[in-house]
């Protein structure tokens, strides 16, 4: 079924455009194209976060630059340019989507339910899961074991091409009438299941239609990475020299793969309850809205693992290349996250402490809630005990990966407050929950992504990206991400609540202390037109260091695993031969050795280790 | 050196060398994802039947599921899970003209069960009992109706196969095809028993 016998032989056959840059079958071009495809996306996701911030911090104002001045909405005096073109769509009888979702500029309610709920979808569906399971998976797991490509490079092609099928179902359910699904990125029924409630009608299917669709293609990049870590390694990678980063894609694979269809069953009784009669989540036909968050959060929580394992590996990956030093605890590494991913399966019920739950069920639900906290620190003690006396590069990498374990910690003290099933009942649904998902997500995966775009762009691209950008990108990111999400830990302790268009309709949060919710949110909201800003300098870096950045060397950072092992540009086939493994992937700082760190192709294994505990796999090598 | 690099090579890249193949654990790892798919359905409808005290629910209580006639499609079905692994043992030795008569046979029991619970869907559609026939109908029919959908996907595969085997394509050293296609009908066949005793028995 898979043959690549052809290929190794021949690393210079000419290929058309389509089959070289669009169709390709080549997994470091399939890696690129969803890394492409996941940067993109995440303008998007974060230009509709843009949006409600500017409603969240000035309710109802309308939006600079395309909105209507206060003269013309106080007392129709047209004064500026926006002004005639508001008028102009006011006076012609067509009703332009624009005038649907922004009347003269304003964010509308319904269209903000929209925008909160694309925000989530897309930035979990459409950004960090192709970046770090799509982009680095494909990228990095046939280099990093030592092979020529994918087990099944058509599937690999098919799932890139039926994320981006999945992409443009969803982002048509903006232009459908009566706007996109509104119903939050859970999706809870029966708000999503009965299409009066919300007032949705095909955004809400396209939405689960699209995810469906999105689903089919995680599940061929599953197949393909577990078949290929488990079948393909290069010989002498045995699983305890296997890097991290390839543990945690494998893990998350297997997440993926059992994760996914467990949802898009319940999709399906969605879409069924909308537009077939059925009545799965409709009480008045005996049906059970309960049942939609069960299914949706066994789902979704392994799935926000799915969203930090990755991350998890790839600072690991980073974190000993720049400290000189091997990784702490590799074994407890992976065991930690094997234990991580197993817990995630049996914690679902934290998200519905609040729905009415038998409280004998909530208690163990907490328990197993609380004890995920224990393989989480096992990792956080092991990055520290990493760069415990390390000689350290404060490279852009670098900077990116202790940003992500610092906010990483951040984000998992705060997920023990809401794991308390008695302190859930205070802060559930509020704003704590949402400083909560972007310290992990925001401040975890996506620094972890930044990161891993700077370290792994050289082999890539073959060429640097511009450092000085980069620590430019990664302060202005680092604090305007804590100016953002800090903050909103405050405003959660005040009470208050996610998904509200007009928060100062409430007195309490007008009144709250010591200062009022308004003032807090302008400033969040300026943080986080900051942040946004700033990822344009990612963008502009990326684009022009793919055409002009620094022509990189083979192995720009001195690091171990097998990425570096292989020329750059990388060819097609990858290795010239395919090496042959003698060590573990962390040799850094090695006693007696010439060099500060010893790959995994060297053959002698003369420089034997003292002090055992990083050597994962030598002792048993065959 | 260069012995050492040839047998690596054989070892990474060499299907023969490896415990399982690609295709076979490719197989095995999107069964994986099937049998969560159908845990979300088996669980909805358990969810139902264990939280009813009536079932069907009284509003559906005069419905009356086919369960005879259903038995004898599963026996159908269980049937067809022997010759398909019959075929399988044939080609392993190399048999190529059983494979194509047991394939055959396994493809028309295949279809035989479709039909014969496509027209039980008709029977039952005509007494009034449909997929908005309240929460019983529901999970009757997308339960089923997901099962009968794997079938018939089951069914292509199979023919897409007896075409290959028609044409001579496997050999005793080459049936992975066969293989693999064995694996996903067995999959679809043993799930049926399970959701035959769920939905029509108890």
């Amino acid at each position: 079924m898979n043959d690549h016998a052809h290929e190794s032989h021949d690393h210079h056959h000419e290929e058309s455009f389509v089959s070289k840059y669009i169709f390709s079958l080549d997994h470091k071009m399939i890696g690129k194209q969803f890394l492409i495809f996941g940067l993109i996306m995440f303008m998007v996701g974060g230009g509709l976060a843009m949006l409600f911030r500017w409603q969240l911090a000035w309710p109802d104002k309308p939006l600079p630059i395309i909105g209507v001045s206060k003269a013309y909405q106080e007392e129709g005096e047209v004064t500026t340019a926006a002004d005639r073109k508001w008028e102009e769509r006011f006076d012609d009888d067509k009703e332009t989507w624009l005038e649907t979702n922004m009347p003269s500029g304003v964010i509308d309610p319904a269209f903000f339910n929209s925008l909160f709920t694309m925000h989530a979808t897309i930035m979990v569906f459409f950004v960090v899961v192709p970046l770090l399971v799509g982009a680095f998976g494909n990228f990095l797991i046939p280099l990093m074991i030592g092979t020529r490509d994918m087990a099944f490079p058509v599937l690999n092609m098919l799932s890139f091409w039926s994320n981006i099928l999945g992409t443009i179902i969803m982002m048509a359910g903006f232009f459908v009438p009566s706007g996109h699904a509104a119903a939050g990125w859970t999706g809870y029924a029966p708000l999503s299941s009965v299409p009066e409630l919300s007032g949705v009608d095909w955004g809400q299917n396209l939405w689960c239609i699209s995810l469906i669709v999105m689903g089919i293609s995680s599940l061929m990049g599953s197949i393909n990475y577990i078949t290929t870590i488990i079948n393909m390694r290069a010989p002498g990678m045995t699983w305890f020299r296997l890097p991290l980063a390839i543990w945690a894609l494998f893990i998350v694979a297997i997440l993926l793969l059992l994760a996914f269809p467990v949802v898009a069953s319940a999709l399906a009784l969605i879409l069924f309850d909308r537009m077939a009669g059925t009545s799965f989540f409709a009480a008045a036909g005996g049906g059970e809205p309960l049942l939609w968050q069960h299914l949706f959060w066994f789902f979704a929580h392994p799935e926000v693992y799915i969203l930090i394992l990755p991350g998890m590996g790839m600072a690991s990956e980073m974190l000993p290349v720049f400290a000189r030093k091997p990784i702490f605890g590799y074994k407890s590494m992976v065991f930690a996250m094997i234990a991580i991913a197993f817990l995630s399966w049996i914690v679902w019920g934290h998200h519905m402490f609040q729905s009415g739950m038998n409280p004998a069920l909530g208690l163990s639900f907490m328990t197993t809630t609380m004890l995920i906290a224990v393989p989480s620190a096992i990792k956080t003690f092991n990055w520290l005990g990493t760069l415990h006396r390390a000689s350290i590069r404060f490279t852009v990498p670098m900077l990116n990966v202790l940003a992500f374990i610092s906010m990483f910690v951040i984000g998992g003290l705060s997920g023990i407050f809401m794991a308390n099933a008695p302190v859930d009942i205070y802060i559930h649904d509020t704003y704590f929950i949402v400083a909560h998902i972007h310290y992990v997500v925001f401040g975890g995966s996506v620094f972890a992504i930044f990161g891993g775009i700077f370290y792994w762009f050289p082999k890539m691209y073959g060429r640097h990206m511009n450092a000085t950008l980069g620590k430019i990108h990664f302060w202005i990111s680092f604090l305007a991400f804590n100016g953002v999400f800090f903050p909103m830990h405050i405003l959660g302790v005040g009470g208050h609540m996610r998904r509200i268009a007009n928060p100062m309709q409430y007195e309490f949060l007008q009144q709250m202390q010591p200062i009022s919710a308004q003032p807090i949110n302008v400033f969040i909201t300026v943080c986080a037109f900051i942040l946004g800003v700033a990822q344009f300098l990612l963008l502009i870096n990326v684009f022009w260091s793919i055409f002009r950045g620094k022509v990189a060397e083979q192995n720009p950072w001195q690091a171990t695993t097998l990425e570096w092992h292989a020329p750059t540009p990388v060819p097609h086939g990858n290795f010239d031969a395919i090496p042959h493994v003698y060590h573990g992937p962390y040799e850094y700082s090695v006693p007696d050795a010439e060099a500060d760190w010893i790959p995994q192709t060297q053959p002698n294994g003369e420089s034997e280790h003292g002090e055992g505990e990083p050597v994962p796999a030598g002792a048993t090598a065959d | 050196m260069n012995e050492l690099e040839h047998t690596s090579y054989e070892r990474t890249e060499g299907a023969s060398h490896r415990p399982i193949s690609n295709a076979r654990l490719a197989v095995l790892v999107l069964l994986g994802a099937e049998i969560m798919f159908f845990a979300g359905l088996i669980g909805t409808f358990l969810v139902f039947r264990l939280g009813s005290v009536t079932w069907p629910p009284p509003s559906q209580a005069d419905v009356r599921l086919p369960i005879g006639i259903t038995g004898l499609n599963t026996i159908v079905l269980l049937l067809s899970g022997y010759t398909v692994f019959q075929g399988l043992r044939a080609i392993r030795q190399d048999r190529q003209r059983e494979l194509r008569n047991w394939l055959f046979a396994t493809g028309l029991l295949g279809i035989i069960f479709l039909v014969v619970q496509g027209s039980e869907w008709v029977r039952l559609v005509h007494h009034g009992f449909t997929l908005s026939s309240g929460v019983y109908g529901s999970v009757f029919y997308v339960l089923i109706g997901c099962h009968a959908l794997h079938v018939l996907v089951a069914v292509l595969w199979l023919l897409a196969v007896f075409a290959k085997t028609v044409a001579g394509r496997f050999s005793g050293n080459h049936y992975v095809g066969v293989e693999v296609c064995a694996i996903y009908w067995a999959f679809v066949v043993v799930l049926w028993p399970l959701l035959y005793v769920l939905v029509y028995l108890i």
